[in-house]
């Protein structure tokens, strides 16, 4: 016993739980799980303003926000990155965010900044779009579909898999793409189409994309699934063995696609004020928002911002996405959940 | 019930006082405090009282068949894994065999890896393009996949079983094989059928063990989140779910926190029940040492018969996780013709699991994040036997003590408690110093704990009432102190429980039970955060990286197993 018990602590002290060595300030960011950024960028930022930034990871896009709101009496961090267009208004009702007109946001194209207060500031976007399998279609002699109406079409029967908007950021997001398009009257009998169709839900984008869909090393059945326009892009960047061409590709036409828009704010109660500022600008700067793509998969808002060649090459962007305001979506995500629930999984 | 007044001076309140003292602070700072907290800021935020939200859970017609649900799939998977385990838990109680500890290594694996991985590796099998629809429609010339299991019953009830058999197996098994067979033996030698001597012999006395199992598996299925979501996927919900969706998408806090609640009542009711059997069916045995009460397999037909469950078992448990293995060493390069890959052999995943190519501010390498989930790992042990080990003495020998009837069933709660609710609570109530744990790496092993209490307490008590109070007695009468009485009688009597009780511990800690729950510092990441890192980005790399690193879980977990296995407890099996 006192063997086993001394071998345990042995082993748990020789990991260093706390780190150790802190520069004259330290900055905490709280953030979900998604967020990456590349040492080298980070260490500019540091350097810069002696300072030691500690990230703090709080689950997905919803858990981290409940926590920031449930945590404002006595804040986690002093900046909060990462709530998206989907969940700006619950934030900001909350009123969780100081204002902050940064100088950089003049690089910003107007369309990102939802807040016209500036207490949530865009940093990057991603596009929420089919994907489908190129070779399938390749090989059936089938044209991959270009529009939503397309897959009510008999050719396309049992081919698309979706993710459940109740329990998945891109499901939610592809549910308010059908709403932007077909307005909140329309969509029902449009998921009724899908329906009649032999639709696949899953509840998350992994099973989606991993376990159904057929172009994905996982080789599901299914050969469209709701995806990102980066997704092609990134089967040639982590690709074993390495492809010229990726195997997927987004389907990008007018309307297709729900951009979802994520924002920066700076946490009330923050006793870093000018720091704190000053890494807001620092996600805004040109340095940060090129090296935002290789690693969230999403892109840079500020319009100075070149993109890696790769993106260049692979990317699609949509030139028009489906549109419903952050307002909208806070009153009416329940109900819309709700018939949609009742219409597809009943 | 006999009376246990082996140790005069301290009959009456003093010591139950003193072993509970550990592990009631613990539960009231980490437990307790945070649940209490989250809920009075949860119903603050009701327009309609406290009642309100109690109401719109029971006039929903949606979220009522939610909780029916919830007790139906419970029950069923429950019955399942019992029905799997015990005659596994058998052999392996009774049987002496080339193997065995490697088996049953090899059977806890399942318990530690994470959801979205084990529904890759079903699906690789059973899912529509898995290799048994593909034999089964190429033998039969079908059209269709003969086999529906993406979001289906059966998959979570399957995935249920997969996870949860090893409970059975070890708190059953290792029960066990320390019953005196002689009992059953005299039944058959009196002319009882084995069936007769089954019933009315061997279940009594195993009883203890089978409903301490089945307590414990049915509110780990009771409180299923993972599962459900992945395998079962959008028409199943349960409570669990439930929560996640009302908080999370909707941020309806009270109805969450009124679902949380009636979550834990269901717990708390189940536990008293449990406490209520088990009170009747407790009998002090004169438990054997295995040597005694194992044979070798000595006729071909046993060997058949052990061979042929064990094959099926080890079937069932490590199937699924030999495919994943497989898939994580086996590059699908596509062909020309789409539908057609070449399976070539590679090592690229692992390779590429020691290199940081994007220079991100988050890699670890993966001998780094098994150390940090091993390090955790044997905090919890440590932890879960020193809080454990106290509250199990007590409640095996102070049974007359009345406040014990009041804790027994209280130290089951975390388990049944929502951790999307308690994560929120530990960010509500840990915010002041000294106990700003909120983004404190401490947090996990503490979190961990909360679990592992339960089955730590559960694994030890059957064992520990089973002992005849006359040995203590006899021991205190020659003059031994109660430590000693402690040290030389109770622990190695019961040293195999222990045992078991501290690789739940383990195991619980690497599976990461509720990883999303907590604030994590990215520096520390453990092995499960690490794969779902990888899994959630699109890319035959990352998820031939996922498939690694999970890999090197189930590498790493079925060492610790056997290593556990080996530890053999001062003086163990000298009578």
């Amino acid at each position: 016993m006192i063997l086993a018990l001394s071998s345990c602590t042995t082993a748990a002290t020789e990991t260093p739980l706390t780190s150790t060595q802190e520069p004259a300030n330290t900055l905490k960011v709280m953030t979900h799980d998604s967020f990456d950024i590349s040492e080298e960028v980070l260490a500019e930022f540091e350097r810069a303003n002696n300072v030691k930034v500690q990230f703090i990871k709080s689950g997905d896009t919803g858990t981290a926000l409940n926590k920031a709101i449930l945590s404002r009496e006595n804040p986690l961090a002093d900046v909060f990155y990462g709530v998206d267009n989907t969940f700006l208004s619950r934030a900001l009702n909350e009123d969780i965010f100081e204002p902050y007109d940064s100088s950089l946001l003049a690089a910003i194209p107007d369309g990102f900044k939802l807040d016209p207060e500036s207490r949530a500031l865009p940093v990057d976007y991603g596009d929420v779009c089919l994907n489908y399998d190129k070779g399938y279609f390749a090989q059936e002699g089938l044209a991959p579909p270009v529009t939503l109406n397309d897959l009510l079409q008999p050719e396309y029967k049992s081919l698309l898999v979706v993710e459940n908007p109740a329990t998945s950021s891109p499901g939610l997001a592809f549910l308010l793409a059908t709403i932007g398009n077909f307005g909140s009257d329309g969509y029902l009998e449009y998921w009724e189409g899908l329906v009649a169709n032999d639709v696949l839900v899953v509840n998350d984008w992994e099973t989606a994309y991993y376990s159904e869909f057929s172009g994905s090393s996982g080789k599901g059945p299914r050969p469209i699934v709701v995806s990102y326009s980066s997704s092609p892009a990134f089967e040639v960047l982590y690709s074993e063995p390495p492809v010229d061409e990726p195997p997927t590709a987004a389907v990008t036409a007018n309307q297709t696609c729900f951009r979802q828009i994520e924002f920066v704010g700076i946490l009330k109660g923050t006793q870093n004020f000018e720091l704190a500022r000053k890494w807001v600008d620092f996600m805004l700067s040109k340095s940060f928002q090129e090296d935002i793509p290789l690693k969230m998969f999403v892109f840079p808002v500020n319009s100075e911002a070149v993109l890696d060649e790769i993106f260049l090459k692979y990317l699609s962007l949509p030139d028009q996405t489906a549109i419903v305001s952050p307002d909208e979506i806070a009153v009416n995500r329940e109900t819309w959940i709700k018939a949609w629930t009742e219409q597809v999984l009943r | 019930m006999t009376k246990t007044d082996d140790y005069p001076l301290l009959r009456s309140w003093v010591r139950p006082l003193l072993l509970w003292l550990p592990p009631v602070l613990f539960l009231s700072l980490f437990y307790f405090y945070p649940l209490g907290s989250i809920l009075q800021v949860a119903f603050e935020r009701s327009q309609s009282g406290l009642a309100g939200p109690f109401y719109e859970v029971f006039s929903s017609p949606g979220i009522r068949s939610v909780i029916a649900f919830t007790f139906w799939q419970a029950a069923l998977s429950t019955l399942l894994t019992l029905l799997i385990g015990l005659p596994g838990a058998y052999l392996f109680a009774r049987y002496e065999f080339r193997g065995k500890s490697l088996v049953r290594a090899l059977t806890a694996v399942p318990f530690v890896l994470p959801t979205l991985v084990v529904a890759a590796a079903f699906n690789t099998l059973l899912g529509s393009r898995g290799w048994v629809n593909l034999a089964l429609m190429d033998s039969f010339n079908l059209l269709l996949p003969p086999i529906q299991f993406t979001n289906s019953l059966t998959a979570i009830l399957l995935a249920h079983v997969f996870y949860n058999t090893t409970i059975v197996l070890r708190m059953v098994g290792d029960y066990w094989s320390h019953l005196d067979p002689r009992m059953s033996q005299a039944a058959l030698t009196l002319g009882a059928s084995t069936l007769k001597t089954l019933r009315h012999v061997t279940l009594p006395l195993l009883m203890p063990a089978v409903l301490a199992a089945a307590l414990l598996i049915f509110i780990f299925d009771f409180t299923s989140f993972g599962v459900i979501l992945v395998l079962g996927g959008p028409r199943f919900a349960t409570m669990e779910v439930e929560i996640y969706y009302q908080t999370i998408s909707l941020f309806n806090l009270p109805l969450a926190a009124a679902l949380s609640m009636i979550q834990l009542t269901c717990t708390l009711g189940m536990t008293i029940l449990y406490t209520q059997l088990s009170r009747r069916m407790q009998r002090p045995l004169s438990l054997r040492p295995v040597q005694y009460t194992q044979r070798r397999l000595r006729t071909w037909q046993s060997r058949v018969f052990v061979s042929l469950f064990m094959g099926l078992l080890l079937g069932l448990l490590t199937i699924p996780l030999l495919s994943l293995a497989a898939r994580s060493v086996i590059s699908l390069e596509r062909g020309q013709n789409a539908s057609i890959t070449n399976p070539q052999f590679t090592l690229a995943y692992y390779q590429e699991l020691s290199q940081n190519r994007r220079d991100s501010l988050f890699f670890v390498k993966p001998i780094n994040a098994i150390g940090i989930s091993l390090a955790y790992a044997s905090m919890t042990v440590v932890l879960a036997l020193a809080l454990g080990l106290p509250a199990a003495l007590t409640l095996a020998r102070d049974q007359d003590w009345r406040l014990n009837r009041w804790l027994d069933p209280l130290i089951m709660l975390p388990l049944g408690t929502s951790a999307v609710t308690l994560g929120l609570g530990f960010i509500v109530a840990l915010d002041q110093p000294p106990f700003d744990l909120r983004a404190s790496p401490l947090l996990i092993p503490i979190a961990h704990t909360l679990v592992a209490f339960p089955f730590v307490v559960r694994s030890l008590v059957p064992s520990l009432r089973s002992i005849r109070p006359r040995l203590r007695q006899a021991a205190a009468v020659l003059g031994a102190p109660p430590s000693q009485v402690v040290r030389q009688i109770d622990l190695p009597l019961v040293g195999r429980a222990v045992l078991v009780a501290a690789a739940f511990a383990f195991s619980i800690s690497l599976g990461e039970f509720g990883a999303t729950a907590l604030v994590s510092r990215p520096e520390y990441p453990t092995v499960p955060v690490m794969i779902y890192r990888y899994i959630s980005q699109p890319g035959s790399l990352n998820y031939g990286q996922a498939l690694a690193l999970s890999t090197l879980l189930m590498i790493a977990t079925a060492v610790g197993m056997l290593v556990i296995e080996r530890l053999r407890l001062a003086d163990i099996g000298e009578f």
